[in-house]
């Protein structure tokens, strides 16, 4: 397995990223929280990068009661449990070629966290270099952490936004499987549906999915020049106006809000986490198949 | 439709653990103890034949008739993190093994819910049920035999 180094790939903003070289180098370092972050609840305590503490995007990231992301005190004690300060620099890894870690990420940002990187390749790129795995659970003193108010205009879209985005012209990308865009099914390939009443997509939205983004064999970021040629080139997005990602719940659209905002360095990225659960459910907004 | 009843304990054990935790610590228990399909029946790379169809994690199949008319169960998981995968082939294979295929044969993937409960991502039931349905149709090839 090859992988080119993160400098040598020409994005916008490498210091998003860390190399699993550089995160078994800061094992020990006490400014580095690396974070483990999954849709398989097995993987964690089956091991994980030693040191590393578990963010559960259901339990730790998700409102318990209302569909919505945990509020300013939820992530003070989020932090502080996971010993994180605003001045320490998180590490965010997992599976799914970071799917999950991506959407950490993003949630992370909404509080402005932005000391705060994703480990490129993510947990399979570790497993493969079989670099070391642990089942103990460190324990680090709880950290004082004071949190803003959560601010999502920068990251976040809502669907009277994007109504009037669309009707504006606005550029959208959905990042669901064309299968799931083309409206012949309504949830993801091997997944079970979640509930949208309708098929379809949002109306001039461009279809690229998220893993697009990836070399599968590593789990790696693509380079910049390779993502400029998918978004940029075939996809005709412009990196200097506004877009909005979307897919069934904002989850893979989270990492496709990563690689534009911090990869090829779009200005205005927002994820709709709304996304198609809610979209499809809507009574009389506009849906092209 | 009866559960064999080596399966059924293992259901029942899972059940006694209330707590996602407990569970979870008890799947990677039996993920920890899978047994790749060793080399007299199959090698790699395996024929995709035996490949469980929607399993992310590349699991294989194979069911060996033995003498008795009883199946013996053997998986393959290629994913480095294939746990629950692997964790099911164990069970599957404790569970069922030394089973007739009539019986294993009429075993519900359903049976994955009451494995996983909590621990079971939004992505893994469907794989995981493949699993089953593949053992499924192994134990029917073989009741035609």
């Amino acid at each position: 397995m090859t992988t080119t180094t993160i400098e040598s790939r020409q994005y916008v903003h490498p210091e998003v990223l860390a190399s699993t070289e550089w995160v078994a180098a800061n094992l020990q370092n006490p400014s580095v929280r690396v974070i483990e972050s999954n849709e398989d609840t097995l993987l964690y305590p089956s091991g994980h990068v030693p040191g590393a503490m578990h963010v559960d995007w259901t339990v730790d990231l998700n409102d318990q009661v209302r569909r919505d992301y945990i509020g300013r005190q939820g992530f003070e004690a989020l932090m502080s449990r996971i010993g994180v300060t605003p001045e320490t620099t998180v590490v965010i890894y997992g599976d799914k070629n970071n799917w999950w870690a991506c959407y950490a990420f993003w949630v992370f940002q909404l509080f402005g966290h932005t000391k705060a990187r994703v480990m490129d390749g993510g947990r399979l790129k570790w497993q493969k270099e079989n670099r070391p795995l642990t089942r103990d659970v460190p324990s680090y003193p709880v950290a004082s952490y004071k949190a803003p108010e959560r601010h999502d205009t920068p990251h976040r879209a809502f669907r009277d936004e994007v109504l009037a985005y669309l009707k504006a012209g606005g550029q959208l990308v959905d990042v669901r499987s064309p299968e799931e865009y083309s409206g012949a099914r309504m949830h993801m390939p091997d997944y079970p549906n979640e509930g949208a009443l309708r098929g379809g997509h949002i109306p001039g939205a461009k279809s690229v999915p998220w893993a697009r983004a990836i070399n599968p064999d590593d789990g790696t970021f693509k380079t910049a020049e390779e993502l400029r040629q998918i978004y940029v080139e075939d996809q005709k997005l412009d990196p200097t106006k506004d877009v909005i990602a979307y897919c069934r719940i904002g989850e893979r659209s989270s990492h496709t809000w990563f690689a534009l905002k911090y990869l090829l360095g779009f200005l205005n990225v927002r994820n709709y986490d709304g996304s198609w659960t809610e979209w499809g459910n809507l009574v009389r907004v506009p849906i092209e198949k | 439709m009866e559960t064999p009843k080596a399966l059924e304990e293992i259901l029942e054990t899972l059940e006694l653990l209330p707590d996602p935790a407990d569970r979870a610590q008890m799947l990677i228990g039996f993920a920890d103890q899978f047994r790749d399909v060793p080399p007299d029946v199959a090698t790699r790379p395996f024929s995709v034949e035996h490949q469980v169809p929607q399993c992310e994690s590349e699991a294989y199949a194979w069911a060996v008739l033995q003498t008795d008319g009883t199946l013996t169960l053997h998986f393959a998981v290629e994913s480095p993190v294939g746990v629950s995968a692997k964790a099911l082939a164990t069970i599957l294979d404790q569970g069922l093994s030394g089973q007739k295929p009539e019986m294993i044969a009429q075993v519900s993937p359903d049976v994955v819910f009451r494995i996983f409960r909590q621990n079971i991502s939004m992505g893994k039931g469907i794989g995981l049920m493949g699993m089953v349905q593949a053992v499924q149709a192994l134990a029917k090839r073989a009741m035609t035999r």
